[in-house]
């Protein structure tokens, strides 16, 4: 049988979309909560610093991003394959490449709190 | 044997509108945009957070105008319509099977449900929003 990179892909698309449909609205609440008048406790500068220095958060923060940027990119290429886009090499390495670069800035910023 | 194949021309933007299932196809797949826009968002919170306590209180301020509110409001919905539609496919893309039956999809998608609701109220609260 041929190998193929699909089960990588889709397995992490899989993931991604999991933790997404788990964490997504409750983290969106949490920022949109400043809008209304609210600001949780855990948004303050020294909580978040506190949470994003410990290595547990930054592993947490840096999973949470990196499925939810593949997920976004992998179904990002497959849309834009129904609405007609059909040179897939070009599209896949575009939405990968700029979902690495949000991983690798991730990844970055988190190192340097 | 020459001559092209035939190819039947389908309209790029108008498909999906022909039939409520093609409809609800594409709501699902374009969350994907929403999703990838507040990821970046976060990515974004994280570089002022890196660069210290006030470029952090820049962002933390944006966050309370109305553009925040409406991105947020925007987002919020197709997060919601994600984790919905992801819930309610969950019997299909993991079937459970006990002994010679498979469980039943309620019980799957209701589990799905019922941990979501746990999260989401333990992150709130552990985040002190209420």
């Amino acid at each position: 049988m041929a190998k193929s990179n699909k089960p990588v892909v889709w397995g992490l698309f899989a993931a991604g979309g999991t933790v997404t449909a788990f964490v997504m609205p409750a983290l969106i609440v949490l920022t949109l909560l400043p809008a209304v008048g609210v600001v949780p406790d855990m948004l303050a500068y020294d909580q978040l610093h506190a949470l994003a220095g410990h290595w547990l958060g930054k592993l947490a923060v840096f999973a949470v991003i990196f499925l939810s940027l593949w997920h976004a990119a992998h179904r990002l290429r497959i849309t834009l394959h129904d609405i007609g886009v059909r040179a897939d090499l070009w599209v896949a390495v575009a939405v990968y490449l700029a979902a690495s670069a949000g991983c690798l800035a991730t990844a970055i910023y988190l190192l340097r709190i | 044997m020459t001559g092209k194949p035939y190819v039947r021309k389908v309209p790029r933007f108008s498909w999906f509108f022909r039939q409520p299932r093609y409809l609800r196809y594409m709501a699902r797949e374009v969350t994907c945009i929403f999703i990838g826009a507040y990821a970046v968002l976060l990515v974004v919170a994280l570089r002022r957070l890196a660069e210290g306590r006030e470029a952090y209180e820049g962002f933390l301020q944006a966050l309370t105008g109305p553009a925040s509110l409406i991105f947020h409001l925007v987002v919020l919905v197709f997060a919601l319509y994600h984790t919905t539609s992801w819930f309610n496919v969950t019997p299909k893309a993991m079937p459970v099977q006990v002994g010679e039956d498979f469980l039943p999809g309620g019980i799957i998608i209701g589990a799905h449900y019922a941990v979501w609701l746990v999260v989401s109220v333990a992150m709130l609260f552990l985040a002190g929003a209420f």
